[in-house]
């Protein structure tokens, strides 16, 4: 899609509201297929197709409700990560930052410090102002994403460890593990934690799909000297999308120890990368101006589906990561042809 | 242009699709071979290890294979994606679970922190063992299948003895790292072998290594700033104790330092032949997973539940044995048993 052609305040679902005739179901299809999150969406129902002919327990509201639950964390980093990438970034610190923000509030909780419902609060807000600092450092002295979160990384890491004293948090008190709990739905458990993910997904496909901050941020990423000559402030935007992405992070870190039950300051070494994953398996271009949320939503369960199937079938963790890379691949190479044709 | 547009994005998905079916076959064809003879009667074990990479690890994985085989039954396996991850453990458990396996064998990243969804699983009446090293508190699991660790220390603790004999020790320690139940359980049995106790006058210098041979090397570096005289080094496992060597032969006093270790992998025993470690405490990874497996086909098919502390086994290895140090077994008999 040729989308340094389009007015930068264009999102591409306002687009393809243009390109599609409506002329019935074809055309249904037509505009479906014209979006980032069609590949992806058949990627994720040819896998549950193959994976239920495979395993009969694999098709089950449990299972699926298990698969949710399961990607909740590294789906939700992944939802900070699109906003970021969307603007043509990229963020290596958000799982580190995500385990300083679950320790702190994990420790500052367990140890009555502060009562639990503040102690989530200043994780919530500790996640936030490292979102914000990567965000004044590439915005104001104008390091690259890449170099800020490099470090970022490091510093959030070597934090964790320091705080915590390498010591994993137990006993914490009902409000932190809250989202882990499950209530019935039918015959199936579904976990708090999911729908706060699906909610926060939902949210900010809105924001992204139907406000002109969202409009703004395709525009930034689009074209940064573009957007600017067009009256969008892109440093402030710029910020905000930082700052946003670690509020993001925060809730991240809430559902982290919800779904382990513990403060674990060795969580989340690898989800900067997965998270990444998850963003590029949605279809987002890693070029920025591209890309849905919702993409990002299917890339997780994408990784998830890959990883509960094949369990289930008896396949070893290892083959899993194989696998995904494999994925990832064939998922860039899609997004590089689809480019060059239209150029 | 519109209509151009939309059929580039429509070849695009088409792609997409397309991609993921090869994916998708060539998996089936894979898949088929890792579930064998896969029948709904067999029982059906599950191997989580702390990662797929260490050798430790992949014996064990190995020794689980032959018993399943053996004892008919469906091994699958996971692991963390790295030294720590507790998430990666716990969606592993909640994925074997899912699967129907009778039992789970676990050597956990975090004892602690597994320790929930560990609990999840029994309750869904799960037989779930600890592997190498137990879950805190130990009734974590059902069971723990181990090296007594104290008593690999102990082992290398008396051997240093009577190998220094008459001689003044000055020891160094390079040990795991804080907060470590493994690292402090051998550290204490050498002492308690030394027959000294924490605090003597002749360990001149401790340091930290996670067990990495390059933090063991520079370790040792630091002690021979701190006391040139050291002749005794005891190490939490071969890779520190091969850093050890290192820096002890840059400062020429390979010779005349007696270093011991714990493990008993390939490479330390092969050390151990060429002179380079003076003795080792073999443990046996392999039959930590065999009897794992043995365990849950057992309890499946019998239903004979095991508990509490399983021993697997120490051996001290040495190729010069002394007066009074215990019984050993030389290098030959370590490299038959190695792992790794």
């Amino acid at each position: 899609m040729s989308t340094t052609a389009a007015p930068p305040n264009a999102s591409p679902p306002a687009r393809n509201a243009h390109t599609a005739e409506p002329t019935g179901a074809t055309a249904a299809l037509r505009r479906f297929a014209a979006t980032p999150t069609a590949g992806p969406a058949v990627a994720l129902l040819v896998a549950g197709l193959f994976f239920t002919l495979q395993s009969d327990r694999f098709l089950s509201g449990g299972n699926l409700a298990l698969v949710i639950q399961q990607v909740m964390v590294v789906g939700t980093l992944a939802l900070g990560q699109t906003l970021i990438i969307l603007t043509a970034g990229i963020d290596l610190s958000c799982g580190a930052i995500m385990a300083f923000g679950g320790i702190v509030m994990a420790k500052l909780a367990a140890d009555g410090t502060l009562p639990p419902l503040v102690a989530i609060a200043a994780g919530i807000g500790v996640c936030t102002l490292f979102g914000a600092a990567n965000g004044a450092l590439v915005t104001f002295v104008r390091l690259p994403p890449f170099i800020v979160t490099l470090g970022m990384l490091n510093i959030a890491f070597a934090l964790t460890h320091i705080y915590s004293d390498e010591q994993t948090v137990t006993d914490l008190p009902g409000a932190l593990t809250w989202l882990g709990e499950t209530f019935p739905m039918g015959r199936t458990d579904i976990s708090y934690g999911s729908v706060l993910t699906i909610a926060l997904f939902l949210f900010f496909a809105y924001v992204l799909g139907q406000t002109a901050w969202g409009k703004h941020v395709y525009a930034l990423g689009n074209s940064p000297e573009v957007a600017r000559l067009t009256g969008i402030r892109t440093t402030r935007l710029r910020l905000a999308v930082f700052t946003v992405a670690g509020f993001i992070y925060g809730i991240a870190a809430l559902l982290l120890v919800s779904r382990t039950g513990v403060g674990d300051p060795k969580a989340g070494q690898t989800d900067n990368l997965d998270s990444i994953t998850a963003v590029v398996l949605g279809g987002t271009s890693l070029f920025g101006g591209r890309g849905l949320v919702l993409g990002t939503l299917l890339g997780a369960l994408i990784v998830g589906v890959f990883r509960n199937g094949l369990q289930l079938m008896g396949v070893g963790s290892i083959y899993q990561t194989l696998i995904t890379g494999g994925l990832v691949i064939i998922a860039v190479t899609v997004d590089q042809i689809s480019r060059r044709r239209t150029r | 242009m519109s209509i151009f547009r939309t059929r580039t994005t429509l070849s695009r998905s088409a792609a997409t699709a397309a991609a993921a079916a090869l994916l998708v076959a060539g998996l089936a064809a894979c898949g088929e071979g890792a579930q064998g003879s896969g029948g709904d009667g067999e029982v059906k074990v599950g191997l989580i290890t702390k990662t797929d990479t260490n050798p430790f690890f992949v014996k064990m994985a190995q020794g689980a294979k032959q018993a399943a085989k053996a004892n008919g039954a469906e091994l699958s396996t996971a692991a963390g994606k790295f030294d720590g991850d507790n998430e990666g453990q716990v969606t592993a458990i909640e994925n074997m679970v899912a699967a129907g396996v009778d039992g789970i064998l676990i050597t956990p990243n975090d004892s602690k922190a597994i320790v929930p969804a560990i609990k999840a699983a029994r309750a869904k009446g799960v037989l779930v063992i600890a592997l190498d090293s137990p879950t805190e508190p130990r009734d974590g699991t059902d069971a723990l299948f181990a090296t007594d660790n104290f008593k690999a220390g102990e082992l290398i603790g008396a051997y240093a003895k009577a190998r220094m004999k008459g001689k003044q020790a000055r020891i160094a320690t390079l040990d795991l790292a804080p907060g470590v139940a493994v690292g402090k359980l051998r550290h204490d049995g050498f002492l308690k072998g030394y027959g000294i106790k924490a605090g003597d006058k002749s360990i001149v210098c401790s340091q930290d290594t996670q067990g990495d041979q390059s933090k063991g090397q520079a370790a040792m570096e630091n002690c021979l700033q701190k006391a040139p005289d050291i002749n005794v080094v005891y190490t939490i496992n071969e890779p520190a104790a091969l850093g050890a060597y290192t820096a002890l032969k840059a400062k020429g006093r390979a010779k005349d330092t007696l270093i011991v270790s714990v493990d008993g992998g390939c490479t330390g025993v092969k050390s151990v032949k060429a002179g380079k470690i003076a003795a080792t405490s073999q443990q046996y990874p392999l039959k930590m997973a065999a009897d794992g497996v043995k365990a849950v086909v057992e309890h499946a098919e019998d239903d004979k539940k095991v508990s509490g502390y399983h021993d697997t086994g120490v051996t001290l290895v040495t190729d010069h044995p002394a007066a009074g140090s215990g019984a050993a077994k030389d290098s030959k008999y370590g490299l038959d048993n190695c792992w790794g």
